[in-house]
């Protein structure tokens, strides 16, 4: 019988299990160390980053001129009117925070799972999460038309004797999201204690040693504070798990709750949570191919990790695939309401029908070219891939969104929606706002946790008083 | 705060966590028991060789998270019952399933804060200086790749000949003093 084609001392596959290596062998405490901080410590800044954050800051300053004259002029520059009031910003917002889903996914439930290989993409994958909660955060306030007064969404005392009504899903998400958007800042932001601890002892100019040892609180590796730090992680994980799941089965709510067809589903919650997790690895894949080409980390960030992330892309891609089924299954053969199969019918040959089709080959037709190894192998044809799935799953939100709406129980009442110049130029404005973020995040902060690292190297093995000891460090 | 001076500990330097584990067993055995490891990522065995082996991080993120739980609740059923009473849709005033949704968010967000903060408070940090800062090759080595084991000048077996000789019995990188 044929072996398999592949090499036989190739040092990045494990050679009882044929698998891509998490980190590549040779390294040590001290090398990992210094390949990490050493992006962040340089005094040299890569020219190639100055570029890409002189366009991303580019695309921010397009934003704010479109925020501006939003401001001045009202919702109305946008395309929203009745009967289609959730136009872009709503379809942004689902598709931000899904977005952010992923990050939470790895950092959290892959260490509940004690998955180790999710160490080397967790620190960016959770700067992923907080950078698009700032994107979607910022899609509900610019929508409520004053921005300046978004403050009443919280129960606070105020003069007017006013307070909120708790039985409505909007106010349901005003909670999921500001305590999603919390909790990612803390865990990410604890995450990071030791590894600024690091920088602090590392950096050689003042301004460095005192931001960071700042930033650091004082951290010093006693093994008391590692095992409350530790604890910690677990249970933080361990919330952000059900957080997670929650906040877009809050989100569907938003919709699921209505008496739209369309909308009044139950299968919402855990399609949109599937969905969320299907466009945040999508996203991760997006950032982590080029990161990892730019920086050279092919020894921290291996196929390995690549490999993993596809194939939980096309999971949770076949998850979002049965959603669309059911979909499909409960308005043309199950609920026997004209307007159910109405809805489907519009979704698919109305006059938007073009956008369910593109749905359709991005989220389902052309990710089954995952179930191929090579496929998954190659970092270039995954970027490809990530950046489909990403339309793709922007689309089911537009689709959600606009077609329901577009077309609802009283043909006298239909509409139509053509997006403006200003609902396209936000969109773009916050994925540069999202790019600008990530590069200062990555230029300051270490994008790949040093401990975590650590811990998953051979030397870091306790070895017993009869066993002879390794060799030192490096 | 007077300030204080004189010796802080003894601080063995070891480039091997397995090192350190064998050192902190034996010292911990021979009677020492102000003394800490320093590790540049969390070594668990390290930590039962000095005898810590349960912290209280869970309770506190257990007692978090009720607080926030009867805080949403609570201040939901006070809204809609006696503050704010709306009839929505003929829906009761005391909605409490719609009322779970909420509450549950601030359960976790306030359970996740007090395990951040706490976690901060038990440790006694934010904490900038710390006499360990004075050793230079503590600096250099406990954030990256040694592992540190310091016996504290308050131990009452602490006697700065006797427990030099011991540390150097682990033959370590090296032992220094560190001065407060």
């Amino acid at each position: 019988m044929a072996t398999k084609d592949v090499p036989v001392n190739d040092p990045m596959l494990d050679p009882v299990t044929g698998e891509f290596a998490v980190i590549a062998p040779g390294h040590t405490f001290k090398s990992v160390t210094e390949e990490i901080s050493r992006i962040v410590l340089t005094p040299h800044t890569p020219l190639g980053w100055f570029f890409g954050f002189a366009i991303a800051g580019g695309v921010v300053l397009m934003l704010l001129v479109a925020l501006t004259w939003l401001f001045l002029k009202g919702v109305g520059i946008w395309a929203i009117t009745m009967p289609i009031a959730w136009g872009f910003a709503i379809v942004n917002f689902v598709w931000w925070i899904g977005i952010g889903h992923a990050g939470t996914l790895i950092s959290a439930i892959l260490l509940l799972f004690k998955q180790g290989w999710r160490n080397s993409i967790n620190r960016f994958a959770e700067a992923m999460t907080i950078f698009a909660v700032v994107c979607a955060g910022m899609f509900p306030l610019i929508h409520v038309g004053r921005p300046w007064l978004g403050y009443w969404l919280f129960p606070y005392p105020n003069s007017m004797n006013v307070w909120p009504q708790f039985r409505s899903p909007l106010l349901w998400d005003v909670f999921a999201v500001s305590t999603y958007a919390t909790i990612s800042v803390v865990f990410w932001y604890m995450g990071m204690i030791p590894d600024l601890g690091t920088l602090r002892d590392r950096s050689t100019s003042r301004i460095g040693q005192f931001v960071y040892g700042m930033l650091a609180v004082g951290w010093r590796g006693s093994v008391r504070h590692w095992m409350r730090y530790e604890t910690a992680s677990l249970l933080l994980a361990g919330l952000a798990t059900p957080l997670v799941l929650s906040v877009h089965s809050v989100i569907s709510f938003d919709f699921a709750v209505a008496l739209l067809p369309g909308w009044h589903t139950t299968i919402f919650p855990p399609y949109f949570v599937a969905g969320a997790i299907y466009s945040g690895f999508a996203m991760v894949i997006t950032l982590a191919i080029p990161i990892r080409k730019f920086y050279h980390l092919e020894d921290l960030i291996t196929m390995r990790h690549l490999d993993n992330m596809g194939k939980v892309m096309l999971a949770t891609g076949l998850i979002v695939a049965y959603g669309y089924s059911t979909e499909v299954f409960m308005s043309y053969c199950y609920s026997a309401s004209h307007w159910e199969y109405f809805m489907m019918w519009n979704r698919m040959f109305g006059p938007m029908g073009w956008s369910y089709w593109v749905l359709i080959t991005c989220n389902i037709a052309l990710p089954q070219l995952l179930w191929s190894r090579k496929f998954r192998q190659n970092a270039a044809l995954l970027f490809i891939m990530s950046l489909i799935v990403n339309s793709g799953m922007w689309f089911e939100r537009f689709v959600i969104i606009v077609t329901s709406l577009t077309r609802d129980y009283l043909p006298s009442s239909w509409g139509t929606y053509r997006a403006t110049r200003w609902d396209y130029m936000t969109f773009a404005g916050t994925l540069g706002l999202f790019t600008f973020l990530f590069f200062l995040f990555i230029r300051f902060l270490p994008m790949i946790p040093m401990s975590e690292i650590r811990l998953m190297l051979p030397q870091a093995k306790i070895r017993a008083e009869a066993e002879p000891l390794p060799e030192a460090g490096d | 705060m007077p300030v204080r001076e004189g010796t802080y500990g003894l601080l063995a330097e070891f480039d091997t966590p397995s090192q350190l584990v064998r050192a902190a067993k034996s010292a911990y055995n021979a009677g020492y028991r102000r003394m800490d490891c320093f590790t540049p990522y969390a070594v668990e065995e390290a930590a039962e060789a000095i005898g810590f082996h349960r912290n209280t991080v869970s309770l506190v993120t257990l007692i978090g998270g009720l607080l926030g739980l009867a805080t949403m609740f609570g201040m939901e059923t006070w809204i809609s019952i006696w503050a704010f009473p709306l009839n929505i849709a003929g829906r009761p005033y005391y909605s409490w399933p719609a009322f779970v949704i909420p509450a549950y968010e601030w359960t976790i967000l306030w359970a996740g804060l007090s395990a951040a903060f706490g976690m901060l408070a038990l440790c006694g940090l934010p904490q900038p200086y710390h006499p360990l800062f004075n050793a230079p090759n503590f600096r250099n080595g406990a954030s990256s790749d040694k592992f540190f084991l310091c016996l504290e000048s308050t131990d009452p077996k602490f006697d700065i000949v006797a427990t030099r000789g011991f540390l150097d019995g682990f033959s370590p990188v090296s032992v220094v003093e560190v001065e407060y």
